[in-house]
């Protein structure tokens, strides 16, 4: 008897022997997981169903129509807004623009990033706390930040202008001259952001086994081929991370960009994400402001299932 | 040998220099904008700009305060902040805990669902964020604290962080629990979230700076000055045709980024190990 009950309470035992009943309470009890399961993850995909799937859906209906967001008729345009953006040289700015300012702001933060990691992995005196000023950028308000350096690059009564004037050299109009405000923006970018790749950097230093290159010094080898042969193929994985990150978050940069400059001189730094802002809240031109903003989805998707094509053997998901 | 000892030394003064450099290169902005929040307008317009002020003017914080009503400026960041940080951290622990623990058929789907979303950015949802929001069941959320909240208030990147840490705990004392008759709420909130204490702190931290820094969707989605949150207020004292009273300005970007400096002078250590852990770990 004793030996039967602890049987049917085992989950792998088949139907024909357990008791009918048995098997409706186990079955009672994985709904109740289920229901627990489904109740625990609910808020979160409500959440994002409504303000993540659906407004995809809506972007894409949006582009499809030409609507300046009062008037109660949507006019059905097809592709025409697509065609517009293409073939628009404003837009074309924009994606210059947009590429620019990517390169300059990742490969900046990257390679400084490196630099500054391989400094601090050096056995210095105060570099947790250099560490710490390089990071703190990284977690301030970009408006407030952005606004700071409008008074830092002011041609005359800036920092800028002072460091400058000490050696000799006249400032530009970092923020009224078209090709210095791209510079400009790309300059703060890369001081805010820096020092999230130092500290990520660093981390991946420290993790490179000693080992590596006591051998690599026993075979003859310099500090400059030690640094090609064991310490960037050892850090591979961690730039292909900041890469990913720095790209992602660079086309989102906004709040920079509309503080210091709102796009000009002349579009100068108008990127793709303040032209959807400018189009949809500024000009209502809610049909140009979707199409706009799902190119900056399609770039930003193709972005991550790369990272996620070729991160697979190193990230494990479920 | 003695040449060696005699480089590394010069090598270590080059090191010790270009760590000042670097040290410097990002703290004078933060100087100037600390020494400009003290001159007054007339030392600011002076030429050559001067690095220290004659006369310290600390007139300019009270100047700051009452151009535009920073009060309520501060009042809607730290509910925002306070709220979608809230809501962030617990979808992610019931999420995490979910997907951690409990048993569900079709899984896999749920989680791809999960996935999605952290493709999709919010920067390329503002417009039809807006939309929704100018109209739920016939009202305005435009200009309220739910409207600035809630767009922002689930999360994908914690569910996955906490997941990843939940599934680290040691199995046996879960498991121990379990058989003791500890149900789920219980395991959750007894064992789960008092031994995830960090990262839980770690990611609410990410959390509070994201939403404290928060500019474009509280810009688009306010439009009283009532409303605003303090990224959004602050550039009302900033006159964009280049009359700006820099005192007044630098004072008033202090009170956005004083709170964010004192938070991570308090938990620097835990802030970048915590994050650096995360990004390495992958």
């Amino acid at each position: 008897m004793l030996g039967r009950a602890s049987l049917s309470a085992a989950p792998e035992i088949d139907g024909v022997r357990s008791a009918p009943q048995e098997i409706t309470r186990r079955r009672a009890f994985w709904r109740a997981e289920w229901f627990l399961f489904l109740l625990f993850v609910a808020p979160n995909l409500l959440l994002f169903g409504i303000f993540s799937y659906w407004p995809m859906i809506s972007n894409l209906y949006l582009s499809l129509v030409r609507w300046d967001m009062i008037s109660p008729v949507k006019t059905f345009v097809g592709s025409a807004n697509y065609a517009y953006l293409f073939n628009d040289n404003e837009f074309r700015m924009v994606l210059r623009n947009s590429a620019v300012f990517t390169v300059g702001a990742v490969g900046g933060s990257l390679l400084l990033g490196l630099a500054t990691a391989l400094l601090l992995n050096q056995k210095l005196r105060w570099r947790n706390g250099a560490r710490a000023v390089l990071f703190a950028p990284t977690l301030l308000s970009g408006a407030a930040i952005g606004i700071v350096w409008v008074y830092i690059f002011d041609p005359r009564f800036g920092l800028l202008a002072r460091l400058l004037g000490g050696i000799g050299i006249s400032s530009p109009s970092w923020l009224t001259d078209p090709a210095w405000a791209l510079p400009a923006v790309i300059i703060v970018y890369v001081w805010k952001n820096v020092g999230f790749s130092t500290v990520i950097y660093l981390a991946g230093l420290q993790a490179i086994p000693q080992d590596l290159y006591e051998a690599a010094r026993v075979d003859g080898a310099g500090v400059l081929w030690r640094f090609r042969s064991v310490t960037l193929p050892m850090l591979s994985p961690i730039t292909f991370f900041l890469v990913i990150t720095a790209l992602l978050n660079s086309f989102q940069a906004f709040d920079i960009i509309k503080v210091m400059t709102e796009g000009g001189p002349v579009d100068a730094t108008n990127t793709l994400i303040y032209y959807v802002y400018e189009q949809g809240f500024v000009a209502y031109n809610a049909g140009r402001a979707a199409a706009a903003a799902l190119v900056l989805f399609a770039i930003m998707f193709a972005i991550t299932l790369f990272q996620l094509r070729y991160a697979e053997e190193r990230v494990h998901y479920a | 040998m003695r040449r060696g000892g005699s480089s590394l030394g010069l090598g270590q003064v080059v090191s010790y220099a270009l760590m000042a450099l670097a040290v410097a290169i990002i703290g004078l902005p933060l100087l100037w904008m600390l020494l400009g929040s003290l001159k007054t307008n007339q030392e600011i317009y002076t030429l050559p700009p001067q690095w220290l002020p004659t006369e310290w003017r600390w007139e300019n914080f009270g100047e700051a305060w009452n151009a535009a009503p920073f009060g309520q400026f501060y009042l809607n960041s730290i509910i925002t902040t306070l709220a979608g940080t809230g809501l962030e951290l617990v979808n992610a622990t019931m999420t995490a805990y979910a997907f951690a623990f409990l048993r569900f058929p079709k899984k896999e789907w749920v989680f791809v669902l999960l996935l999605a979303a952290l493709m999709i950015p919010n920067q390329v949802t503002i417009l039809p964020n807006y939309l929704t929001l100018s109209d739920v069941f016939g009202q305005s959320w435009i200009n309220t604290y739910q409207g600035i909240v809630l767009p922002g208030a689930a999360t994908a990147f914690g569910a996955f962080l906490l997941r990843q840490s939940f599934l680290g705990l040691p199995r046996e004392v879960l498991d121990a629990a379990k058989v003791d008759g500890c149900g789920h709420l219980r395991l959750l909130w007894d064992m789960v979230i008092p031994l995830s204490r960090p990262v839980l702190v770690t990611f609410g931290l990410i959390s509070l700076v994201a939403k404290w820094n928060d500019y474009l969707w509280p810009l688009i989605v306010t439009n009283t000055q009532q409303m605003r949150t303090l990224t959004v207020g602050l550039t009302y004292l900033f006159d964009q045709e280049g009359n700006t009273d820099w005192g007044v300005v630098m004072a008033a970007s202090m009170f956005v980024i004083v709170p964010l400096l004192v938070i991570f002078a308090w938990a620097q250590r835990h802030i970048i190990e915590g994050i650096a852990a995360g990004a390495t770990k992958g």
